[in-house]
């Protein structure tokens, strides 16, 4: 068993990004997330990789599509406004089917916003970003070690389907310390990168890394590819974990990331006044882990809430999940307000009717 | 039989998108030759922009790539930094180059990155119908200049060859025309230096090429290639602009 080192979650992204053979990192500085970038550009030279500081994320991005189309593995770090300049590549990446990693450590919006923890680009995160019909997978970790194996796991679920995986965690996520461990992983039976733009080396046939289609017939059955590339991730990819969900319960609360945690203390706390309250927590917030939605609805007396640390931009996902069989609340903060384990306490009382 | 005259390996047979008379073609069969001749098909990578010449992946040999508009260089950057022992050059209009991708340029060049560039510089932007490009000379009609160029309103042409040879990263940075067979010899001859510049990892390197776009400048190819002459070339001096190799800077 590898031993347990204490790491700063941002820094623990670049060891596990090390650990699962990233070739390069194209970053660029933005808070909360540049420790991520300084933490590469000190151990990626040492192990005798590619750390580039670039002109923006633009740039860096587009760097990634590059060294992506190489066939390298490849990931890059941002925070939202960052993300949002990075959404035309991410479009192109998707486009050309490129596999990398795209970590998000959000902050919040819109615009320049602030710098406090928030959950605000979900919308940008799972239902788009950039134009055109594609899906990103989107993990959200809870803690810094689940943090490190799904950095791990996102290399290998892009190889896997040639496409983009994003990692997405918020500032406490990225600043907080926690005890993390590197796994020995089994090796993964990954398809080979018979297309990879690498230069011809005697291959008779030139490869091309490209996302135009002229002919609509074309683009059409390109989109059609993809969305079956999509619906087999549906299948195959969705993660969640269900927690305090055997029993009937008052209601059931939906959050993911750091904000899941919070949201265990307040379900501590309201089960020392009688009322029993579950979690489903998606970590798969692309493909949609509706299938958990499935497994508790009939133990839940009052339905379901959303609680965010946004405006109700989950809320959709969790409407769509419960497809009006049950009442769906919502609870939310943004702006890098955080709420307390009381305030969500308090919310759900009001809607369970206080103490039983 | 002796062959005198045979398509480059680098260009495949296909026909081409390009309108009858258009220079683009001239270009690619260059660096086509210069890849041959270099016998670097092997490992050479292009990358298409945005602009007329979109579609050079499905005409060049080597392994390709299609960049968003103006990205080119950063795509290739990552390209090089994934493959170092690959030969990376991306291949770049106007209004690709010097207005949308005008950051990516610069600091590809700033970091001397072992790339090279083929600038084609037609003053228009040829793919969309003929708008207003950074390169527009002053009074030149366009669509979207209609009364010719107001530089009080529109600005002034940008000289990319002598802006990218102020920075140190960038080596060799020429600047030459396809409008006559002298002129064509030496745009194969600065396009072939650019080329070696990268082979020997030196940093990056440029070429800028003037070129015509009969179809969007309303005239007929030998029309273009006078007005390119009167008009172009006085504005945009042909030359080397910058040799690190011999210390040359003009
Ligand atoms: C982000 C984005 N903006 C605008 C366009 C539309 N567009 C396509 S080609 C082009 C201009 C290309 O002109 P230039 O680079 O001079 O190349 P030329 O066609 O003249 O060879 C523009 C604006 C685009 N494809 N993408
Ligand atoms: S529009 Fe102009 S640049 Fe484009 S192919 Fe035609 S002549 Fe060439
Ligand atoms: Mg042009």
């Amino acid at each position: 068993m590898a031993d347990k080192v204490l790491m700063k979650g941002n820094e623990a992204i670049g060891e596990a990004a090390i650990h699962a053979g990233c070739q390069c990192f194209f970053g660029y500085p933005i808070t909360p997330q540049t420790e991520v970038a300084a933490y590469m550009s000190r151990r990626m030279p040492k192990v005798g990789r590619v750390f580039l500081q670039a002109e923006s994320e633009v740039a860096a991005i587009n760097m990634v599509y590059g060294a992506a189309g190489a066939g390298v593995r490849v990931m890059t770090s941002s925070s939202s406004p960052g993300i949002s300049l990075k959404a035309e590549g991410i479009s192109y990446i998707a486009g050309a089917e490129l596999p990398c990693v795209i970590i998000n450590i959000v902050r919040g919006g819109p615009g320049l916003g602030g710098i406090q923890p928030a959950q605000s680009d979900y919308f940008q995160a799972t239902k788009g970003g950039g134009h055109g019909d594609y899906r990103l997978v989107v993990f959200a970790p809870a803690s810094v070690q689940e943090m490190v194996d799904l950095v791990q796991d996102a290399f290998d679920v892009a190889d896997k389907y040639r496409n983009p995986v994003m990692v997405m965690g918020d500032g406490m996520l990225g600043q907080m310390m926690e005890p993390v461990e590197f796994k020995e992983r089994p090796k993964k039976e990954l398809p080979e990168k018979t297309w990879a733009a690498n230069g011809l080396k005697g291959r008779e046939k030139h490869n091309i890394i490209n996302s135009l289609f002229l002919k609509p017939e074309e683009l059409e059955a390109h989109n059609n590819k993809l969305q079956e590339k999509y619906r087999e991730i549906e299948k195959n990819e969705v993660r969640y974990e269900l927690y305090n969900c055997d029993e009937e319960m008052d209601l059931v609360i939906v959050s993911y990331g750091t904000l899941s945690r919070i949201c265990k203390n307040a379900i501590k706390m309201l089960k020392k006044e009688g009322i029993n309250v579950g979690l489903i927590r998606p970590i798969t917030l692309w493909p949609y882990p509706v299938e958990a939605f499935d497994k508790v609805i009939d133990k839940t007396k009052n339905g379901f809430i959303s609680v965010e640390m946004s405006c109700g931009q989950m809320l959709e996902d969790v409407q769509l999940a419960v497809n009006g069989r049950k009442p769906v609340h919502f609870y939310g903060r943004s702006g890098g307000m955080v709420p307390t384990p009381a305030e969500i306490a308090n919310k759900i009382k009001g809607i369970v009717g206080g103490a039983k | 039989m002796t062959v005198v005259f045979d398509r480059p390996k680098a260009l495949l047979d296909v026909p081409t998108h390009y309108c009858p008379g258009c220079t683009h073609g001239v270009i690619h069969r260059l660096v086509a030759e210069v890849i041959d001749e270099l016998g670097i098909l092997d490992k050479t990578i292009g990358v298409a922009p945005v602009g007329c010449s979109v579609l050079a992946y499905d005409y060049f040999a080597c392994d390709m790539y299609e960049a968003a508009h103006g990205r080119a260089p950063a795509v290739a950057t990552g390209i090089k930094r994934a493959v170092p022992d690959s030969v990376v050059f991306t291949y770049q209009g106007d209004g690709d180059l010097a207005a949308i991708g005008t950051a990516e340029i610069v600091h590809a060049a700033a970091r001397g990155e072992k790339i090279t560039t083929i600038f084609v510089n037609n003053a228009i932007y040829g793919m969309t119908g003929g708008q207003m490009a950074p390169t527009t000379l002053p009074g030149q009609v366009t669509e979207t200049s209609p009364y010719g160029r107001d530089v009080k309103t529109a600005g002034y042409p940008i000289r990319v060859s002598e802006m990218i040879s102020t920075l140190d990263g960038a080596v060799y940075v020429e600047r030459v025309s396809v409008d006559s067979v002298p002129n064509i010899i030496k745009a194969k001859k600065a396009i072939k230096k650019a080329f070696e510049i990268q082979l020997q990892g030196l940093g990056f390197s440029l070429v800028e090429v003037l070129s015509i776009c009969p179809t969007n400048w309303g005239l007929s190819p030998n029309e273009s290639v006078k007005w390119l002459r009167d008009n172009m070339i006085p504005y945009y001096p042909l030359g080397v602009k910058k040799d690190a190799t011999t210390g040359e800077v003009k």
